[in-house]
């Protein structure tokens, strides 16, 4: 309940102030550290160490370890049942690989006016995605599709929301040139970071026998940081482990609901992974004003993929709303009920799609569509999220100067709020 | 695809048939005897399946408890309650629920008393009589009726055993064993299923039969599988008997090494009622067995008789139906092989499509064996006892039968993945323990360092506090148990973790 006393407006006018004073201080703070400062330079040492959950292996290599390699699966391509291996994925990077990715990640010195960085759209509470129907990008215009979750992407073999990419590197360098994304070019990036002192001695260290910094550096960095995004101990994974009494009733109701042949949602979102890795056409409707999106057609150019777009996982679904490629499912409610509407029925007129055959009028109840939801929200797992960096080597704000600002309101917030309990 | 486009690929498959059929005209009849002859060797060669000549573990006996199932009681908490081994008897009587089996080594057992059978009747409300995702289930002897969905739907469970079932209008498959390697479906029962009454999708090592199903819209279906053998089964009255296909979209890509031999598949003249958008919905009533971009398929000593549209249709991708819109599936039937097989009265009243293709050929008969597609290197034997289309560039089989190969069933069952013990406890702590704790700093939970201090010769008590943890430390949060590993995992861990030097 809202209770406006007295000390509560103190505490927001003194919120406003602060947070003013700090977006005037932020707003200073898009200048490069290219300054070959011994002092600050000592103050980043990549890691010697594997990520959680990776071992490290004698060549000094990190590779993963989870409870699904206890498991077998038919065509080793780890879809299906409970009980399922995963299929096969990135690891084999070095801890500084890694490391260095996790700086460049959230670096916005890797755009184009070092105003926002991979992170801005993939941000690590929000599910390694926004809040939004459709990121914003550089430009401040919403871009054309929603941005996916990075959840367990080194067990994915195509990336992009219509597949374009087969690899994390190739997927890299997209939002990175992208004019409407990241605007940056490769000339102009590597000017960037040749610039700053700190990545000049990081990437030595990651990358030992490359005499200078390259995009495929870069991009492979991104790619080590990315593929230790695992998120494989949700409270459905112990159940899938054997132990029953994770999940209680509604939610094992929702998981019967979920595979069942009626609803068959866990015939595109296969466990383990509730991806199967494949693109489907499923109808969804784009927003109003937007032209239709014709999505994987263009990747095979082939008709029989208009529309289509990539299965994503539902691994910590609860926390990437809004859903869909493009973003037009407020919440996990909506989006299980656009499956129960039946074949085809958001197609726009004078379109013709192959609608993936899994798709039909399934017919369920209201309270089984609930008992789906609540399911969804035993995939949450985010026990390796990692950490943020505390400050960068470019000098810029963690993730973007927006982020930091928000942060730091929430921080006077608490302050403030924490007072007002004393 | 619209008529008008199968019939623009039926002619132009058809000028290039002219030519050969010239050919072909008037020559003396090949006659070759079956019982006699080469057999198959192709096939599925077990001793390069690398998995089980690995380190093959033979699977435990069914040797646990008998829990008894009386009419009034759930099978479900039955299934809660039983351990790997047990079996489940379910004594006659009518069951409205669903069934799910997510342990290993589970069977559940029907009781038949004097006719009477152990009815599962989803009344037209739920979903699926049975899920299991369990290795080495078996589910016998009962009867499934009006369910939403599925009547015994498996999901990556290997070694099954569904058989004696009786399953009547369970909507969109009967049987549906799904991701699975090494099962058998045999002597169930199955009619009125709107997509196929036996599907088996995505599998390996596969036996379907003495099936009797009906009334279907498919009868059989192998789907993207390998190593399945469909014999003995009476396959009657449904839109399509057998069905040997790949479906284009799904994330295993392949149908090859199937034998569809010794089944009587007759009178598949049943009007298709299969859901809008369903592959199936495109088979023209009347078709016998359809192979539809599967390849090696072998089709052998079966009695197809009075199917409608044709005996055998063979087709890709791109030939019938939709098309494709994978690029990974390869869409052609290939290396088909048809050795003998009586066939009379098929395609009395067929398509025109099929007519059309007859034309090509300039024949006006009842069509036995139609080839729409453009798949390579398929073989045939006596072909002249058959009216045919779309065949004349087929060789002639180098072998006559498929008397050497029993089974493609595994000797042995496939082994539960064995991971040394010490290799667990590494998994599991890195898998699960160093979500929370490193080695010397503090991350959610203390470091590791300051637990091996803690228990330095106590891997027990360890193992003790992981399952049933209380809260220790005012600064820290309280740990979530661990006790769904397994005792002899949690001991694996608490090890691994008081070795950890770093």
């Amino acid at each position: 309940m809202i209770n406006f006393n007295s000390n509560s407006i103190v505490a927001l006018l003194l919120s406003v102030i602060f947070s003013f004073l700090f977006s005037v201080n932020a707003a200073a703070n898009t200048k490069l550290n290219t300054e070959p400062n011994s002092k600050y330079r000592a103050e980043f040492t990549l890691k010697k160490t594997c990520p959680p959950s990776f071992e490290l292996m004698e060549d000094g290599t990190c590779e993963l370890r989870n409870m699904y390699q206890f498991y077998n699966s038919v065509q080793g391509r780890g879809l299906g049942g409970t009980q399922t291996s995963l299929p096969k994925h990135r690891d084999g990077f070095t801890p500084a690989q890694i490391d260095l990715g996790r700086y460049l990640f959230f670096d916005p010195a890797l755009s184009k006016d070092n105003s926002i960085s991979c992170a801005s759209c993939h941000q690590p509470e929000k599910g390694f995605s926004d809040d939004l129907d459709r990121s914003i990008g550089i430009t401040g215009e919403k871009v054309g599709r929603s941005a996916p979750t990075l959840w367990n992407v080194a067990f994915l073999d195509k990336f992009f929301w219509d597949g374009r990419a087969d690899t994390l590197e190739e997927q890299a360098v997209g939002p990175l040139f992208d004019a409407k994304e990241m605007g940056n070019s490769p000339e102009h990036l590597l000017k960037t970071l040749n610039a700053i002192p700190v990545y000049l001695d990081m990437f030595k260290v990651a990358f030992p026998n490359s005499d200078k910094i390259s995009i495929a550096d870069i991009s492979a960095s991104l790619a080590a940081f990315q593929s230790t995004l695992i998120s494989l101990n949700s409270r459905y994974d112990q159940y899938a482990h054997g132990h029953h009494d994770a999940l209680n009733e509604n939610e094992i109701k929702g998981l019967n609901i979920f595979r069942s042949f009626v609803a068959r949602c866990a015939e595109c979102h296969q466990p383990p992974l509730f991806t199967n890795n494949q693109i489907a056409v499923i109808g969804t409707p784009d927003p109003e004003g937007m032209p239709f999106d014709i999505g994987a057609e263009k990747t095979f150019n082939n008709k029989k993929n208009r529309g289509g777009f990539k299965v994503p996982t539902l691994r910590n679904i609860a926390k990437t709303a809004p859903y869909m490629h493009s973003g037009g499912m407020k919440d996990l409610r909506e989006a299980t009920e656009f499956y129960n509407k039946g074949r085809g029925h958001a197609i726009p007129e004078g379109e013709d799609l192959l609608i993936h055959w899994h798709i039909w009028e399934p017919d369920l109840q209201d309270k089984e569509l609930d008992l789906i939801v609540e399911f969804l929200q035993t995939l949450t797992d985010e026990s390796l999220t990692p950490k943020l960096p505390t400050k960068l080597p470019s000098g810029l704000p963690v993730i973007d100067r927006k982020y930091a600002q928000q942060k730091q309101k929430q921080q006077n917030n608490i302050t403030v709020s924490g007072d007002e309990d004393e | 695809m619209s008529k008008g486009k199968i019939l623009g690929v039926v002619l132009i498959a058809g000028a290039f048939a002219v030519g050969n059929y010239w050919g072909g005209l008037n020559s003396a009849a090949v006659i070759t005897s079956s019982s006699g002859g080469a057999s198959f060797s192709g096939g599925y060669d077990a001793s390069k399946d690398a998995e089980l000549n690995s380190d093959p573990v033979v699977i435990e006996e069914m040797k646990g408890e008998v829990i008894v199932v009386n009419d009034g009681e759930s099978i479900m908490a039955a299934v809660k309650a039983a351990n790997p081994g047990d079996t489940i008897q379910v004594m006659p009587g009518t069951y409205h629920e669903t069934v799910y089996v997510d342990k290993e080594n589970i069977s559940i057992v029907g009781v038949i008393k004097e006719g009477a059978r152990a009815t599962l009747d989803g009344k037209g409300i739920l979903n699926d009589a049975v899920l299991y995702s369990g290795n080495n289930f078996l589910i016998d002897n009962m009867k499934i009726i009006g369910y939403k969905g599925n009547g015994i739907m498996g999901q990556a469970g290997n070694n099954f055993i569904i058989r004696n079932n009786l399953i009547v209008d369970t909507g969109v498959y009967g049987i549906f064993p799904q991701l699975g390697k090494n099962g058998i479906v045999h002597h169930n029962i199955i009619s009125g299923i709107e997509d196929a009454a036996i599907y088996v999708g995505m599998s390996d090592n596969i036996q379907v039969s003495y099936n009797d199903v009906f009334e279907s819209v498919a009868g059989i279906e192998i789907e993207n599988s390998r190593h399945a053998i469909v014999e003995n089964n009476y396959v009657h009255n449904n839109t399509g008997g057998i069905l040997a296909f790949v479906t284009p979209g799904l994330p295993i890509k392949t149908t090859y090494d199937v034998i569809i031999r010794n089944n009587f598949v007759v009178d598949n003249n049943h009007k298709n009622f299969a859901i809008p958008g369903s592959t199936v919905g495109m088979i023209p009533a009347g078709s016998g067995i359809v192979i539809w971009a599967g390849d090696e398929v072998i089709v052998e000593g079966n009695i197809i008789t009075n199917n409608k549209t044709a005996g055998i249709l063979i087709a890709g991708h791109n030939d019938f139906g939709k098309g494709s819109n994978d690029p990974e599936s390869e869409p052609n039937s290939d290396r088909t092989m048809i050795l003998d097989n009586f066939m009379m009265n098929n395609g009395h009243d067929t398509i025109d499509e099929v007519k059309a293709l007859l034309l090509t050929e300039f024949k006006t008969g009842n069509a036995d064996i139609i080839n729409a597609g453009s798949g390579v290197d398929s073989c045939i034997i006596n072909r002249h006892r058959y009216v045919t289309a779309g065949i004349n560039s087929w060789k002639e089989c180098d072998f006559t039968n498929t008397k050497d190969i029993k089974t493609y069933l595994l000797d042995t069952p496939v082994p539960a993945r064995v991971i040394d013990k010490s290799e667990r406890g590494k998994i599991a702590y890195l898998g699960v323990c160093t979500g929370c704790h490193t080695y010397t700093d503090r991350m959610i939970g203390p470091p590791i360092n300051i637990i091996q201090a803690l228990y330095m010769d106590n891997p027990e008590g360890i193992a003790e506090y992981i399952a049933n943890p209380t809260k220790k430390r005012d600064d820290y949060p309280e740990m979530p148990p661990q006790d769904y590993l397994d005792e002899e995992t949690r001991l694996a861990v608490a090890k691994y973790m008081l070795s950890r030097k770093n």
